[in-house]
C-alpha cells in the first residue's frame, strides 16, 4: 500500500458530503403518540418515534415492555387505538399508514418496507425451496422472468453467505442461524428502504448470534437501509444502532445517542438495565 | 333457465322437476348471477346433500339442476368420455328426474356437465358448460387457511402463485403442473378451472360459451361469462404451454385432440386415444362416409 | 455567527455542569463540573490537567456526546457555524462526529470481529470515501504508526495494549476535524511510537485543527500544548465512585 500524499493528516479534500443537509432531510417515518391498550394494561402509551433514511434504531427494555406492539404498529401490522403513523413513500408523498386500504399496507409491506421476524418460522415458507422464498417478493411485485428471479435469489443468497448450491433446498432443513439469514435475504430483495426486525438473534447459540449480527450490520450499511431493531440484548443495540428508545410498561422512558444512553444512562429504569448488563 | 315447477311438467312423479326444490335453485340461481356478475369470485351458497356421494359431482349436478329447462339437452362426460359409470349415471338422473333430452354430441347439447375436460369441438354460443369441482382455491395448496386466502382474493395478492410455478420449473425443469392449471379471469380473480387439463385452458379463454363451476363439498359456485378473458399464469422465459403428444389418436387419426394412453393387452402394450369419444366417434364416422 | 478566521473558536464550554445521579444507589448524587468554561481555537493544542478522577475524562465525554450535559452549554464550529452539543439532537451529534469532532478515547471500544485496517477505515467512508482509497490511507498510517501488516487484517481485540492505542489514535487521526479530542493517547506507548503521536498531532494543529487532550505524561504535554488548563477537585466528592466510567 501506499502512502497517499500529504499522509494521513494531509489536505487530500473529501467529499464535504451531504450529511449536513442530511440532518435537515424529512423524516421517513413518523410515529405520533401512539396508543394501544390491552385492558387495562398499556402496551403503547403515548410512544412518538422519528426514523430517518439511512438510521438505524433501536427498541430496547423487557419482555412486555410494548416492543413488539410498537413494531407492530410502525410497520403497519396492528392499528394503534389512537396516534398515528406517518410514511413518506420513495414517490415522495406521505401517506397515514393506518388510514390507508390494507391494499396500500400489503404493498408498502412487500416492496419499500420489510419484516425480519424472531421466528424464522413466521417469516419464511417452510415447504418452498429457498430461492423460491427470496423470490416471493419479487413474483408479488410482478416480476415474470424466471432466470432473473432465480439469478436474483442466487446472488441474494451469497450475499447473506449461504452455499449457493443450497438454492433448491428447503428451508426446513436448514439450522436455525440459516434460516435466519434465509430471512433476511427473502426480505431485502426487493430493496426496501426501510426494515422491521423482531429479535432477530433470539433463540440462536451465541456464536451463530455473532455471525447474524455482522451480517445485518454490514447490509444495513451497504444498503443506506433505515431499520428498527426490537432487542432486549443491550449488545446488540450497541453494535447495530445509531439511536435507541428504552420502553417499559409501554412508555418510552429514555432515548438518545446509544453509546450516551448506555454510557450515562439519565433514569433509573435504564440505569437498572445497563447495570443488569454482564460484561465479558 | 326456464322456471318450471308444475307437477304438470315432464320428470319423476313425486318429484320436482330437476330433483331440486324451487327454494333450492332459486338461491342456487342466485349465486350464479352473484359469480357471472364477479367473473371468477367463488360465491358461497347452501350446498344441498344429493342421492350421491361427495367426489361424484355434487356441486354440477345443483348447478344443472338450478339451470336447465324442459327445452335443453344434455351432455354429461367425465374425463371426455359420455359412456363411464358417473357420465351415464348423472344423465339418468336427469332424464329421470326432469324428463329432459340427452345427447352425446357437442354440438347438440345446450348444457354439458363435465368432470375433467372440455369437449374438443369447439363450443357455441349459447351453450352452458357445468364443471364439477372438488376444490375451488386454486391458493389451498400453498396456503391452507381460508381467511388468508380469502384476503389474498380480496387484495389480488396472488404473488405466491407464481412461487407454485417457480418451485415447478426448479425442480422439474418446466411447469409441471397439468391439471387445474391457474388461471387470470378477466385480469382480477385467480381462478381453479377444475382438473381440466391444462391442455384445455385455453378453451376457457373468450368462449362463446357459459363458463358455470359447481363445489359442492366446498360449498363454492363460480362463473367465466362468455368472451372473458381468461389467461394462464406463466413466466416471460417459460411460456404457457399445452401438453402435445408425438403421435395422433390410434383410432381417428386425430393429432389436435387430447389423448388417454390406454393399456390394450395383458402384454402391457399401449395405444394413445382420444379422451373426447364423441369427438373420436364422430371423426371416424366421417372418415367411413 | 462571527465569520470564520483562524483565530476564531473552534470549541467553547460555557458554564458546564455534571452530576451523576446513581439511581441504583438510593440516588447518590456525584458531582463532577460545575460551571467549568473553555474556549479552545483553530491551530491550538490545550492540555486537561488535573489530578486522577477530578473528571478530565468526562469533559471530553460531554463534548462527544457521549456524556449528557447537567447544564451549560458546548459548542462546536461545524461547516462556518457554532453548533450547540448539548441538547442536541442525536443525528446532529452523529453529524458532528462524522465531520467536526474526533475522539480517541482512552481505551479502544471497537465492533468486534472487525479487521483493524477496517476499522482505521471506517471514518473516511463514513465521509463517502472512495473504500479502497480509504483502506490505502488507513494502511499508511498504520504504516506509520509502526502497526505490523500482518495485524492489519485481524481485529484488534487480541492486540497489546500498545497495538489497540496505535489502532485507536488511527481511528481520531484518519479523517482530519477541526476538533480533535485526546484522551491519554500516549499512555501505553514506547518512546519511538510516542514520537509518532506527538508529530501526528502537531500536524494536525498544524493544519488548523483544535486540540484538546488529556496527557498524564509531562514530555508530551511539553511536545504539543500551547497552554494548560487544570481542572479543581473543590466540588469532587467520592471520585472513585463516578459512573460509567470503564
Amino acid at each position: 500500500m501506499t502512502a497517499p500524499p500529504g499522509g494521513a493528516l494531509g489536505a487530500a479534500a473529501l467529499p464535504a458530503a451531504g450529511l449536513e443537509m442530511a440532518v435537515d432531510d424529512p423524516s421517513l417515518l413518523d410515529a405520533d403518540r401512539l396508543m394501544v391498550r390491552f385492558g387495562a394494561r398499556f402496551a403503547c402509551r403515548d410512544v412518538s418515534v422519528r426514523i430517518w433514511p439511512g438510521e438505524v434504531i433501536a427498541v430496547v427494555g423487557e419482555s412486555g415492555a410494548g416492543k413488539t406492539t410498537l413494531l407492530d404498529c410502525l410497520s403497519g401490522q396492528r392499528a394503534p387505538d389512537s396516534g398515528s403513523v406517518r410514511y413518506r413513500t420513495s414517490a415522495g408523498g406521505i401517506i397515514d399508514v393506518h388510514q390507508e386500504s390494507e391494499m396500500v399496507r400489503r404493498r408498502l409491506q412487500r416492496t419499500e418496507w420489510g419484516v425480519v421476524r424472531q421466528n424464522p418460522r413466521d417469516g419464511l415458507r417452510l415447504d418452498i425451496s429457498a430461492g423460491g422464498n427470496i423470490g416471493e417478493r419479487l413474483m408479488a411485485t410482478g416480476h415474470r422472468h424466471y432466470g432473473r428471479i432465480r439469478a436474483a435469489a442466487a446472488d441474494w443468497l451469497e450475499r447473506v453467505e449461504l452455499d449457493v448450491a443450497r438454492l433448491d433446498d428447503l428451508p426446513a432443513q436448514f439450522s436455525g442461524g440459516m434460516q435466519q439469514r434465509l430471512q433476511v435475504a427473502r426480505t431485502l430483495v426487493s430493496a426496501p428502504r426501510l426494515v422491521f426486525l423482531d429479535e432477530p438473534t433470539g433463540g440462536l447459540d451465541v456464536s451463530v448470534q455473532a455471525r447474524l449480527l455482522d451480517l445485518l450490520r454490514r447490509l444495513v450499511a451497504e444498503l443506506d437501509l433505515a431499520a428498527v431493531i426490537v432487542t432486549h440484548d443491550l449488545a446488540v443495540a450497541r453494535l447495530l444502532a445509531d439511536r435507541m428508545v428504552v420502553m417499559q410498561h409501554g412508555e418510552i422512558v429514555e432515548s438518545g445517542l446509544t453509546d450516551q444512553v448506555l454510557d450515562d444512562p439519565q433514569e433509573p429504569y435504564t440505569q437498572l438495565l445497563v447495570s443488569s448488563v454482564l460484561r465479558v | 333457465m326456464t322456471d318450471t315447477a308444475h307437477a304438470a311438467t315432464p320428470g319423476l312423479a313425486g318429484y320436482n322437476f330437476a330433483y331440486l326444490d324451487e327454494q333450492t335453485k332459486r338461491m342456487i340461481r342466485r349465486a350464479i348471477l352473484k359469480a357471472v356478475a364477479v367473473p371468477g369470485y367463488q360465491v358461497p351458497f347452501a350446498s344441498r346433500v344429493m342421492p350421491l356421494p361427495y367426489g361424484w359431482g355434487t356441486g354440477g349436478i345443483q348447478v344443472t339442476a338450478a339451470v336447465i329447462g324442459p327445452e335443453d339437452r344434455l351432455k354429461v362426460i367425465d374425463q371426455g368420455a359420455d359412456d363411464t359409470v358417473n357420465a351415464v349415471s348423472i344423465r339418468h338422473f336427469f332424464a329421470r328426474t326432469a324428463g329432459v333430452p340427452t345427447t352425446t354430441r357437442t354440438q347438440d347439447a345446450t348444457v354439458i356437465q363435465t368432470r375433467h375436460r372440455i369437449p374438443e369441438a369447439p363450443l357455441q354460443r349459447g351453450q352452458i358448460m357445468v364443471f364439477q369441482v372438488p376444490i375451488p382455491e386454486p391458493l389451498r395448496w400453498l396456503e391452507p387457511r381460508e381467511p388468508e386466502t380469502r384476503r389474498a382474493h380480496a387484495l389480488a395478492d396472488y404473488g405466491i402463485m407464481h412461487v407454485k410455478l417457480y418451485e415447478d420449473i426448479a425442480h422439474h425443469g418446466q411447469v409441471a403442473t397439468s391439471y387445474d392449471y391457474p388461471a387470470m379471469v378477466a385480469g382480477r380473480y385467480l381462478t381453479a378451472p377444475s382438473p381440466i387439463p391444462r391442455f384445455d385452458n385455453p378453451k376457457l379463454d373468450r368462449s362463446p360459451a357459459l363458463m358455470l363451476f359447481g363445489a359442492g363439498r366446498e360449498r363454492r359456485i363460480y362463473a367465466i361469462p362468455p368472451w372473458t378473458p381468461v389467461e394462464s399464469l406463466a413466466f416471460e422465459d417459460y411460456p404457457f404451454e399445452v401438453q402435445r403428444w408425438s403421435r395422433p389418436c390410434a383410432l381417428c387419426g386425430a393429432t389436435d385432440s387430447y389423448l388417454d394412453e390406454v393399456v390394450i393387452d395383458d402384454q402391457g402394450n399401449r395405444r394413445f386415444i382420444c379422451s373426447d369419444t364423441d369427438r373420436c366417434e364422430q371423426r371416424r364416422a366421417e372418415a367411413a362416409s | 455567527m462571527t465569520a470564520m478566521t483562524d483565530t476564531a473558536p473552534i470549541l467553547e464550554i460555557r458554564d458546564l455542569t455534571k452530576t451523576f445521579v446513581l439511581h441504583t444507589r438510593g440516588g447518590a448524587s456525584i458531582p463532577v463540573l460545575d460551571r467549568f468554561s473553555l474556549s479552545v481555537d483553530a491551530g491550538e493544542c490545550v492540555a486537561l490537567n488535573g489530578p486522577s478522577g477530578v473528571g478530565k475524562s468526562t469533559v471530553l465525554r460531554l463534548i462527544y456526546g457521549n456524556y449528557r450535559a447537567g447544564g451549560g452549554e458546548i459548542r462546536v464550529r461545524h461547516a462556518g457555524r457554532m453548533v450547540a452539543v448539548t441538547d442536541a439532537e442525536p443525528r446532529r451529534l452523529i453529524d458532528l462526529r462524522r465531520h467536526a469532532v474526533a475522539y480517541v478515547s482512552q481505551f479502544l471500544r471497537v465492533i468486534p470481529r472487525v479487521p483493524a485496517l477496517d476499522i482505521v477505515a471506517a471514518p473516511l467512508i463514513a465521509l463517502g470515501c472512495d473504500a479502497l482509497e480509504a483502506q490505502a490511507r488507513a494502511g499508511a498510517l498504520l504504516a506509520r504508526l509502526n502497526l505490523p501488516e500482518r495485524l492489519w487484517t485481524l481485529p484488534p481485540a487480541t492486540f497489546s495494549g500498545g497495538e489497540q492505542q496505535r489502532v485507536n489514535v488511527a481511528v481520531g487521526l484518519i479523517a482530519p476535524r477541526p476538533l480533535l479530542l485526546l484522551d491519554e493517547p500516549t499512555a501505553s506507548l514506547d518512546a519511538g511510537n510516542r514520537a509518532v503521536v506527538i508529530d501526528l498531532v502537531r500536524e494536525a494543529v498544524a493544519g488548523g485543527a483544535a486540540v484538546l487532550g488529556i496527557f498524564h505524561d509531562p514530555m508530551v504535554r511539553e511536545a504539543i500544548a500551547d497552554r494548560a488548563v487544570a481542572l479543581s477537585a473543590r466540588d469532587r466528592q467520592e471520585p472513585d465512585q463516578q459512573a460509567g466510567e470503564p
